[in-house]
């Protein structure tokens, strides 16, 4: 029992792995026109930087690897994005809304 | 992208719970921007369902009124369906499959699938005694997301626990359910409803919350409505031990950081202000009862003179914008002095209706929880007098229960009217 239950904090480094469990639903919602997540009696308000992230979230890329695909799309320097990404992450995992 | 940088600032998190004291709305305001708070009516994103009253446990502080409804007046599974699918195009996002213990609606497969499919978030909030490992793996097909178990103290406290919810065996079982939903892949919640029987106990229930393998922990002192009113004498804790709790909590968040989320909900009695009450009244969120009767919050028919329309009669959408119990309270233009003009008027609405209607007459006045109220050093007294003497034996939550033991509670009257 509780064997998917985290014993220990996640810490998040550039080689995490991170990724949303099943139970947590980021979508779109049509009438109010924007991204939420959707979290046991929780309701997360992504920006849009949040949403591009976490929609890169597989379990498989790393978060270094999601730093690359943010710091070309935003033409913005690796190390000047990397604490922020990984500052999000961490809240996120603290809150069970990702799980690396 | 500096080190002031708030760790949320990509990300803001509100929560979506019935617990009145705890509920914050904020993110579902964020996006768009309310001129006047008091004429804008914005969907509501929660919907708290009382599937039926009926419930094996009888905890004194049952959250359902004195006069409980019975099973030949619950809605059909057709007409709870209907509901799902009303919620979900009024912009609902989550449902709380509530009761009562919602797992005694044989029905409750049906209601969670058509929830679900309709894109609610599904939460499941029960005194799991009923369950059986099949009905949990069956409810998940159907599309439940998240199971909240609640428990009266911890496992080594079973006497207590079991004393407490009047149900024999209880605790076990509940431990043992709560296997069930995480070897399933559930997240789980553990709702522990504090008051002077268990406060002395507040980490081990965190720490055996953790044992459970839950996600999140509700450390929530008993708010005092109905059965609770009933048994404030029973239940109000001490000053001296609802603080010493708060810094457990305070002090376990930090060390549990990352491995459990833990939520509390202060008992108003000892709070600062008032609570947000339902993060305001029609503001947010919509309780249904279990024969359809729909209310701003699960408390509002002790509230005599309102009326409530039926989701039989009505649409979800039609209540919520035009029921006149909604519109009673909603906003701010409904209030009088000190509200009316408090800088606080749009942070905590007031307070409490349902509270400042129990004792004072009004629901238009200051909740006596808000220190600007006329009533307030005599309602604060109350606890601490009540909370030193010696705790009556428990009107148990059973239908009929409340009129057969105990005379009613003294009203309050104003210290310096």
């Amino acid at each position: 029992m509780g064997d998917t239950a985290p014993r220990q904090r996640a810490i998040i480094t550039v080689a995490s792995k991170p990724v949303m469990p099943p139970y947590i639903k980021m979508r779109h919602d049509a009438g109010r026109n924007r991204w939420l997540i959707l979290a046991p009696e929780r309701l997360f308000d992504p920006d849009q930087i949040a949403v591009e992230i976490l929609k890169l979230c597989d379990g498989q890329r790393t978060v270094a690897d999601i730093v690359a695909v943010m710091a070309k799309e935003y033409n913005a320097p690796t190390e000047e994005i990397e604490a922020d990404i990984v500052a999000m992450f961490q809240d996120l995992a603290d809150k069970g809304v990702v799980k690396a | 992208m500096n080190e002031t940088t708030p760790s949320d600032k990509h990300v803001k998190e509100s929560t979506i719970t019935m617990d009145a004291g705890e509920m914050r709305c904020d993110a579902a305001a964020s996006s768009s921007p309310s001129p006047d708070p008091s004429c804008t009516v914005r969907a509501p994103i929660g919907l708290l369902a009382e599937l039926t009253h009926r419930c094996p446990l009888q905890c004194p502080y049952c959250s359902n009124p004195l006069d409980l409804e019975k099973v030949n007046t619950e809605l059909s599974t057709e007409e709870w369906q209907k509901v799902m699918r009303q919620a979900a195009q009024l912009g609902i996002l989550q449902v709380h499959l509530s009761g009562g213990e919602p797992t005694a609606r044989r029905d409750l497969e049906e209601i969670i699938k058509t929830a679900a499919e309709a894109g609610l978030y599904t939460n499941l909030i029960t005194a799991a005694v009923l369950l059986k490992r099949d009905r949990l793996e069956k409810l998940k097909e159907a599309g439940l997301d998240h199971v909240q178990i609640s428990i009266q103290d911890v496992d080594t406290a079973a006497e207590n626990a079991d004393r407490i919810g009047g149900y024999k065996g209880g605790s076990a079982k509940k431990k043992e359910v709560a296997g069930w939903v995480r070897e399933l892949g559930m997240p789980l919640t553990i709702n522990a409803p504090i008051h002077r029987h268990n406060v002395h106990n507040v980490e081990a229930i965190i720490n055996y919350a953790v044992e459970l393998g839950a996600g999140r922990v509700e450390i929530a002192h008993v708010q005092y409505y109905a059965w609770a009113l009933k048994n404030r004498s029973s239940l109000m804790p001490t000053r001296e031990a609802f603080m010493e709790a708060a810094r457990i909590v305070e002090r376990e968040r930090e060390r549990l950081k990352g491995i459990i989320v833990i939520d509390a909900v202060v008992p108003d009695y000892y709070a600062k202000f008032p609570k947000p009450c339902m993060g305001g009244w029609a503001k947010s969120i919509i309780n249904i009862t279990p024969s359809g009767r729909v209310l701003p919050c699960h408390a509002a028919e002790s509230i005599t003179h309102l009326q409530f329309d039926n989701v039989k009669d009505r649409t979800l959408a039609d209540i919520w914008l035009n029921g006149s119990a909604f519109n009673m309270y909603r906003g701010t233009s409904w209030m009088k002095e000190p509200c009316r003009t408090c800088p606080r008027r749009e942070i905590d609405f007031g307070g409490c209706r349902c509270q400042a209607f129990a004792l004072t007459g009004d629901a238009a006045n200051t909740d006596p929880a808000c220190s600007l109220s006329p009533m307030h050093e005599e309602w604060a007294k109350v606890a601490d007098v009540e909370s030193h003497q010696p705790s009556p034996a428990f009107v148990y939550r059973r239908p009929g229960g409340a009129t057969t033991k105990r005379s009613v509670e003294e009203k309050l009257e104003p210290s310096d009217a």
